[in-house]
């Protein structure tokens, strides 16, 4: 076995009393996509902030291809090069494609912006991971959902990352547009990157996922082989159903739940 | 007038003459480097004045225009720089009567050489500039406050400054030879060819560059009529100051800067991150971007140049008084950024569209005082001006955005 990209161990977060988060240990590796999954207040967005270096964890440990590292705001993520594309995509709806790919990191020559090599570059990057754009200097304002949020992937990727976290990459799009992005995450599977998902649509997670991490009131409470599982047994541990599918051993390791009097 | 509109495009095939009229045209429209309604709307003023009266197009008359709106349209440039990151500067008219004033009583009772003052008052606008970008950016007060209370507390320095008597008259040559002097014809030919030859230059030298990087340019005959094009504008201005006095100086100051601020906003690291800041200023601070400093750049270039415009000004005028950068000014730069196709919202504008709005309302205060129309009726139709050119832009925008998303 090699040593997982990303691994988390007792990962512990309180806002106030409420505790986010419980001892979540939690992996990725190069080359896999894990979906995080979980109703509302599970801790997902928590989680993923936590290893983006957007929130500290107050308890627990993260090991990065094996180090013990300390995440301490998003450009330490940034220098262990872990990205992240949160919801709002944070593109610049004036600026065209190139424009938005190539933000903070400009090709220039003499001073100048250098518009002909990073046209150049970005329309191989793109066609290098078959992102259908007509026009690189359409501003984004007039693209479509789909081609903004694989914008926003395709940016998050200049920076060579290992490990990418996308949040909800497809909660607005329609069939085709989120046909298009899950082929681009699995084109990035494809280089070995690993991909963290935060997904409510199960269908997308049984469609794109290689694991499906389940979380419940801030606990781990589920692991999922993607191809060993059904979406009844997943929606099962999302909602602590009592259903004749869900297995016994869920029901000890949930039935001290944190944060239940808190809700 | 950049290399930017003359840059072929990818194509994916050779394109046929009408879809590059139309591409052309679509790059000609609101926000983009020449702002095609605007322009329309000039034509359309121009004739009218022409009609009511004959002398409204005459050399004199045009070279005036030019004279009475490279002022106003410096102080423009500054303050399309801070519409482009989303912000507003209030202060820039009083700046440039501060600056003027400065230099003018320097130069006057201090005897200060001409462009050593003129030196100081730039610093003094830039200084300026840079205490309104701190203020804003350390303690999180909106541009709007600070620069609406320097608007206030500026007029009352320069009051100070000028003193008792309210009104400096300007006598140093080097002053004065800023809005007085006239180049000869041949220098402005020289010039203008010149001009010419260094924008088709960079042309051939992009488009050369981009086939390089194994881009498909449209056809020559296209490229050629763009360049034609481009230089008709050029060398017919040209003959217009020639058929009078010749260009005169703080015209050719005027252009220069459009020309500079138009590369600096288009063709540099600091233009895409004020443009990004006034598109989405999260983004741009997620991505990297320093943006606290390109705010207060913004700034110092705003109040710089809102110096530079009240030096042109009392150049022209060769005096400086208490109701200097007072009046309308600040309206009217403000006006004609946004008549020019510049967004009040950020993002989305060119530092051609101090030029071409502050002629379209230059034009509008000159044909009415040639046809000796009273200063009532001049702000009426002023603010109509302002009302039709802008609500045509945003109309053509949300038409183009609908287009876009179909």
């Amino acid at each position: 076995m090699t040593v997982p990209l990303l691994e988390l161990r007792g990962i512990s977060k309180w806002f106030g009393a409420v505790q986010a988060l419980a001892a979540v240990d939690f992996e990725c590796r190069a080359g896999e996509v894990v979906a995080l999954v979980g109703d509302n207040g599970a801790g997902k967005s928590t989680l993923a902030k936590i290893i983006a270096g957007a929130l500290p964890a107050d308890l627990g440990e993260i090991h990065f291809e094996g180090q013990l590292v300390a995440i301490n705001g998003p450009n330490h993520a940034a220098a262990l090069r872990i990205a992240v594309v949160y919801q709002d995509l944070a593109l610049c709806d004036n600026l065209d494609v190139v424009a938005n790919l190539y933000l903070g990191r400009e090709v220039t020559a003499g001073g100048w912006l250098y518009e002909t090599e990073m046209e150049r570059t970005a329309i191989a990057l793109l066609a290098g991971l078959s992102v259908s754009m007509p026009n690189v200097r359409a501003p984004v304002v007039s693209l479509s959902g789909g081609q903004r949020q694989s914008i926003a992937i395709v940016r998050a990727t200049m920076g060579n990352p290992k490990l990418v976290i996308l949040d909800e990459p497809t909660a607005a799009l329609g069939v085709a547009q989120t046909r298009q992005v899950l082929d681009l995450i699995h084109c990035l599977r494809g280089q070995g990157l690993g991909i963290i998902m935060i997904c409510h649509k199960l269908a997308e997670v049984f469609a794109i996922s290689d694991r499906i991490v389940v979380l419940r009131l801030g606990r781990h409470v589920e692991t999922f082989h993607t191809d060993q599982t059904t979406t009844q047994e997943v929606v099962n541990a999302i909602t602590n159903a009592r259903s004749v599918e869900s297995t016994p051993a869920l029901w000890p390791r949930s039935s001290s739940a944190p944060g239940e009097s808190a809700r | 007038m950049t290399v930017r509109d003359l840059e072929p495009r990818p194509v994916t095939e050779q394109a046929r003459l009408g879809d590059t009229l139309r591409e052309y045209g679509r790059r000609l429209a609101p926000g983009e480097l020449l702002n095609l309604p605007v322009l329309l709307g000039l034509v359309l003023i121009w004739g009218i004045f022409q009609a009511a009266n004959d002398r409204f197009l005459s050399p004199v008359n045009l070279t005036n225009l030019m004279l009475q709106i490279a002022a106003t349209g410096m102080i423009a440039i500054g303050v399309v720089v801070v519409l482009l990151i989303g912000e507003i500067d209030l202060s820039v008219a009083q700046v440039s009567g501060l600056s003027a004033a400065t230099m003018a009583v320097l130069s006057t009772t201090g005897g200060v050489p001409g462009p050593l003052a003129i030196l100081i008052a730039l610093t003094l606008g830039a200084a300026i500039g840079l205490f309104h970008g701190l203020w804003i950016t350390r303690f999180g007060v909106p541009s709007f406050v600070v620069t609406l209370a320097g608007l206030l507390g500026w007029l009352g320095v320069q009051l100070s400054v000028l003193g008792r008597t309210g009104t400096v008259n300007l006598a140093d040559p080097a002053i004065i030879g800023l809005a007085g002097t006239f180049l000869p014809p041949i220098v402005g030919w020289i010039g203008a060819v010149a001009v010419i030859a260094v924008i088709s230059a960079a042309a051939v030298l992009s488009r050369r560059r981009r086939a390089a990087a194994g881009f498909k340019p449209p056809n020559t005959r296209i490229f050629v009529m763009r360049s034609i094009v481009v230089s008709l504008p050029i060398l017919g201005a040209m003959a217009v100051f020639n058929a009078d006095r010749g260009l005169p100086l703080s015209v050719a100051i005027f252009v220069g800067f459009v020309v500079l601020f138009d590369l600096l906003t288009t063709r540099t690291r600091f233009g895409r991150h004020a443009r990004a800041l006034g598109g989405n200023s999260e983004a741009a601070r997620r991505a990297g971007i320093a943006v606290d400093r390109i705010r207060v750049l913004a700034f110092v270039l705003a109040s710089t140049m809102a110096a530079a415009g009240g030096i042109l000004g009392a150049s022209r005028l060769l005096a400086v008084n208490q109701s200097s950068g007072g009046s309308d000014l600040l309206l009217n730069v403000i006006a004609a950024a946004v008549i020019g196709g510049t967004s009040l919202f950020g993002g989305r504008g060119s530092a051609w569209s101090a030029l071409l709005g502050t002629l379209v309302i230059g034009s509008i205060a000159n044909g009415m005082d040639l046809l000796a129309v009273s200063s009532n009726v001049k702000f009426m139709v002023t603010g109509a001006v302002l009302l039709i050119a802008t609500t045509i832009d945003a109309v053509a925008r949300r038409g183009r955005l609908t287009a876009g998303h179909a």
